[in-house]
């Protein structure tokens, strides 16, 4: 017997991947999730037109309703502050449907399927991710013809696109964080909740709404000077009026390197002890 | 050891917290041949199913499947397995055929052999009419069959199906045995569990019955049959009240105690040898004036196997199974 299962093992050995078909397939098997995703999102219209609803609404009421107070302290059109921090809110917001998408799928028997095949581990998550960003691309670009309807101008269209990209990228990395938190819930229903909760103080303790300097107490207003999401809206923001500045793009991406390498490896962990329970 | 052992599991444990799922089971499947693992719900079989296929890591023992080590050569496992697991492991928003193309694609088919075997796939399992509506509309028995189809994708040469008719009615059950008997023809291992004694009668060649999470017989249908040693009568008294009255008259019959259902004054009665002992049947209840609706001689089933074994019920699992099967789906 020994004989026999050795040699069958050799067999199936021999005709086993090589390293570098396996890195090629953590793309291919995640292309693969990510457009059954994107085939969920066109059966489902009505949730992406929500999606879009929603920050397109905020877009408005922040314009109308508080644009006149607030433009006091910011300097010039509050729209054009206003948008590229209402596109960062949109994606961190965003970010909680991979939360709540991937609890949902680790619910359901397709999980079973997908942990059974000899796919790539990560691209369960990456297909996720990626399906998730390209959503984000089709809602903020929404926004930028909205916001030119009712007044946003970019100051240059080159630098106004780095800065769309740019904040493309940051939702990516905040798709990690999301699909982490997805990880460690046990169930769809607290995702809904936990997908969102932390994204409130990272919105509003941030430069999205209102400039930083503007916030009363000092350790509100040093964390909020200094947290990833005001660093990026700046950074969005500068682009999207005409500003380059290559150190704050840099701090930028490095923020955005950072949080992928912390929450990708983490993520992908936590999937493999999760999923086998 | 002479023959070549597909699937290996030695001592294996699992415990949840404080509930031994597995509490050191040892079973070996040969290659291409049927192993039934037959048990009532929460006896393990799907613990067992999910640690042999690298969904579960086990607390302890030995696992092997196609002579490749389970916790440590996951991914050439699961090349050569198929699962079919106790919920349908199929993509609900997705058609038939997407489904079909995906998990092709996620075996590193090329695109053109994917669109073929799915297309294959789909004529093998009568779902060509419904290929291209999405798989929610699909009724439970499709979902079965398109998850079966999923599971042999890659023409795993092993293949694990749990519970694979759990929850669909008789007529659709008969169909998919027929199916299952159709993939292990060329010469495929199977794994199948089961709490339905004649689907284990119907579908393997060696079975093995498992309860709380412990191994407590195997052998081919006929050897625990045959460890019973018995014939079985039948008997429904007309009167169901009369029902206690005829187990008592009957006990010096039989080794064991009768069993009765005093609702529909049945009673099942072993006995060494049925041809003999069914005049005494008659006779013993005639002289009493206990009348006999209904008499029958028979083999025993593996229901009395079971019962001999446990001394539980198994039909009342598969009752209980059933009702939680409603629950859930309205839920869904």
């Amino acid at each position: 017997m020994t004989q026999q299962t050795a040699s069958a093992a050799i067999n199936i050995s021999a005709s086993h991947s090589s390293a570098l078909q396996r890195f090629v397939w953590n793309f291919t098997d995640t292309f693969v999730v990510m457009r059954r995703n994107l085939y969920a999102y066109q059966r489902q219209p009505e949730l992406v037109i929500f999606a879009t609803f929603q920050p397109v609404m905020f877009l408005l009421l922040f314009t109308y309703v508080f644009g006149g107070a607030i433009s006091f302290s910011t300097g010039g059109d509050y729209i054009n502050f206003l948008l590229p921090g209402i596109i960062i809110q949109t994606i961190l917001f965003a970010s909680a449907n991979t939360t709540v998408g991937l609890s949902v799928d680790l619910s359901r028997g397709i999980i079973d399927r997908f942990r059974s095949l000899p796919m790539s581990r990560a691209a369960v998550l990456a297909g996720r991710t990626s399906a998730d960003t390209l959503r984000g691309l089709v809602t903020v670009t929404i926004m930028i013809v909205v916001g030119y309807i009712i007044g946003f101008r970019f100051e240059d269209w080159g630098s106004g696109l780095l800065g769309l990209a740019l904040a493309v990228a940051f939702g990516y990395s905040v798709t990690w964080i999301a699909a982490t938190i997805g990880l460690f819930v046990k169930d769809p229903e607290t995702a809904q909740v936990a997908g969102f909760i932390w994204l409130f103080p990272m919105t509003f303790a941030s430069s999205i709404f209102v400039p930083t300097r503007t916030m009363t107490a000092e350790w509100l207003r040093a964390f909020a000077e200094n947290q990833p999401v005001s660093v990026v809206a700046n950074t969005v923001r500068d682009l999207m009026t005409g500003t380059v500045n290559p150190d704050e793009i840099a701090i930028s991406l490095l923020w955005i390197a950072g949080i992928v390498a912390v929450f990708l490896p983490m993520a992908v962990w936590r999937y493999a002890r999760v999923a086998s329970r | 050891m002479s023959k070549q052992q597909a699937i290996i599991a030695e001592d294996v444990y699992k415990y949840f917290g404080d509930v031994k799922a597995l509490d050191g089971v040892t079973i070996h499947a040969e290659t291409g041949k049927v192993l039934g693992l037959l048990g009532p719900n929460g006896a393990g079989k799907t613990t067992l199913v999910r640690i042999l296929t690298t969904l579960l890591k086990p607390d302890r023992g030995r696992t092997q499947v196609g002579g490749l080590d389970v916790l440590r050569q996951k991914q050439q496992v699961r090349e050569i397995i198929g699962l079919a697991g106790q919920n349908t492991a199929i993509d609900e928003i997705l058609t038939g055929r997407e489904n079909l193309e995906m998990v092709s694609r996620l075996y590193h088919m090329p695109r053109p052999a994917a669109k073929r075997r799915a297309q294959e796939l789909l004529e093998q399992f009568a779902l060509t009419d419904a290929a291209d509506r999405q798989a929610k509309t699909y009724s439970g028995g499709m979902r079965r069959r398109l998850d079966l189809a999923a599971s042999i994708v890659a023409r795993p040469s092993i293949l694990f199906l749990d519970e694979p008719t759990t929850g669909l009615d008789p007529r659709t059950r008969i169909t998919m045995w027929d199916t299952i008997r159709s993939l292990v023809s060329d010469g495929a291992t199977l794994l199948l569990t089961t709490q339905y004694l004649e689907e284990a009668d119907e579908l393997a060649d060696k079975i093995v019955v498992i309860d709380h999470g412990k191994v407590i017989a195997e052998g081919t249908a006929d050897e625990l049959k045959a460890n019973m040693a018995a014939d079985f009568i039948d008997i429904t008294v007309a009167d169901p009240h009369e029902t206690g009255k005829a187990a008592q008259l009957l006990q010096p019959l039989s080794d064991e105690n009768p069993q009765t259902d005093a609702g529909r004054g049945h009673i099942s009665l072993a006995v060494g040898s049925g041809a003999q002992s069914i005049a005494e049947v008659v006779r013993l209840l005639d002289a009493e004036s206990v009348h006999i609706a209904e008499l029958n001689l028979r083999r025993p089933s593996l229901n009395d196997v079971f019962l001999s074994i446990t001394g539980e019920e198994i039909v009342e699992e598969e009752a209980k199974t059933k009702r939680r099967g409603f629950g859930r789906r309205r839920s869904a």
